[in-house]
């Protein structure tokens, strides 16, 4: 399975996210911010790192990069889509899942490993976990704070659309603990925590973030959105 | 020339933690006088000659697609004098 990677100006993450793809089993492939080609590929991870600088908002200026176009008309008629991070605010940005990333509310970057509870695991990227299973991966950010209005948080809890969040202490000031959210369809999720980073016990906290990459290969094999 | 301004700040309901450390920042300097901050952005955009009624509705509609995230935050657009 072809798993496409986005790099832009001021991408961090997306080496990581190769090499998590490839971990999984799949065929890592690059794809550019300034081309408007997704090459063939079956789903997409937009990662971390602060593209465009964060001028602006964060996610605002690489929304509206030329790969955007096929990719948003690709995600919304149910290619599998992760946004990690920086990518979780550019999904925000473009109005794929609802409400906004915000300021940390202590204003401090976070870097920590932190628990967190997978509490939907019928979404493209999520299908590898038992549900409830807690699991830790690293977070590390300035604006992961989940703001939404009362109406969205309702409905979001209600079809179950928060699929991870924070145990313990509120890192963040998220509203409802929500480290990651899905769309209405499952093929597209927002995620803060970075999995990518804990693939390997040799270089991260767990092997744990490997299950969002190997839930993607899943369910693309089983070739549905879930 | 004239100077088309946009304000952005965050919707009300919105907690700005930037704007509350300046809030708690100013007593420690002997400012008494603030109940409350909030921070925003101001964009300053420089048009050629007096701007037109039609120049102002495309800064509106760029203000909502590309200056403000209407999700968070509201904006106003005026001419400067």
């Amino acid at each position: 399975m072809k798993i496409g990677v986005v790099t832009f100006p001021g991408t961090l993450d997306d080496r990581d996210a190769a090499r998590a793809v490839r971990f999984a089993g799949g065929q890592a492939i690059e794809l550019w911010h300034d081309d408007a080609d997704l090459k063939g590929v079956d789903a997409v991870i937009l990662p971390g790192g602060f593209s465009y600088g964060d001028y602006l908002r964060c996610g605002a200026i690489s929304r509206f990069s030329p790969v955007m176009e096929p990719l948003i008309a690709a995600a919304k008629s149910g290619m599998p889509l992760l946004g990690i991070c920086n990518g979780f605010q550019v999904l925000a940005e473009a109005h794929l899942i609802p409400g906004a990333l915000t300021r940390n509310q202590h204003l401090h970057f976070l870097c920590t490993d932190q628990k967190i509870r997978i509490e939907n695991n019928n979404t493209a990227w999520t299908n590898s976990f038992s549900k409830d299973q807690e699991v830790v991966i690293p977070l590390k950010n300035g604006e992961g704070s989940y703001q939404c209005d009362d109406e969205t948080l309702k409905m979001l809890e209600g079809e179950g659309r928060i699929i991870a969040r924070y145990v313990g202490e509120n890192p963040n000031g998220s509203r409802n603990l929500i480290a990651g959210i899905s769309n209405e369809r499952g093929n597209i999720v927002g995620l803060m925590p970075h999995p990518e980073h804990a693939i390997d016990p040799l270089t991260g906290p767990s092997a744990d973030g490997l299950n969002f990459f190997s839930s993607v290969i899943k369910s693309l094999v089983a070739g549905g959105v879930k | 020339m004239a100077i088309i301004v946009v304000d952005v700040m965050l919707k009300p309901e919105i907690l700005d933690p930037q704007g509350k450390a300046v809030a708690s920042a100013l007593p420690r300097l002997g400012f008494s006088f603030a109940t409350d901050v909030r921070q925003g952005k101001r964009f300053e955009i420089t048009v050629a000659g007096e701007p037109t009624a039609a120049q102002l509705a495309e800064v509106e509609v760029a203000a909502e697609k590309l200056l403000s995230n209407p999700v968070i935050e509201n904006f106003t657009v005026r001419v400067e004098k």
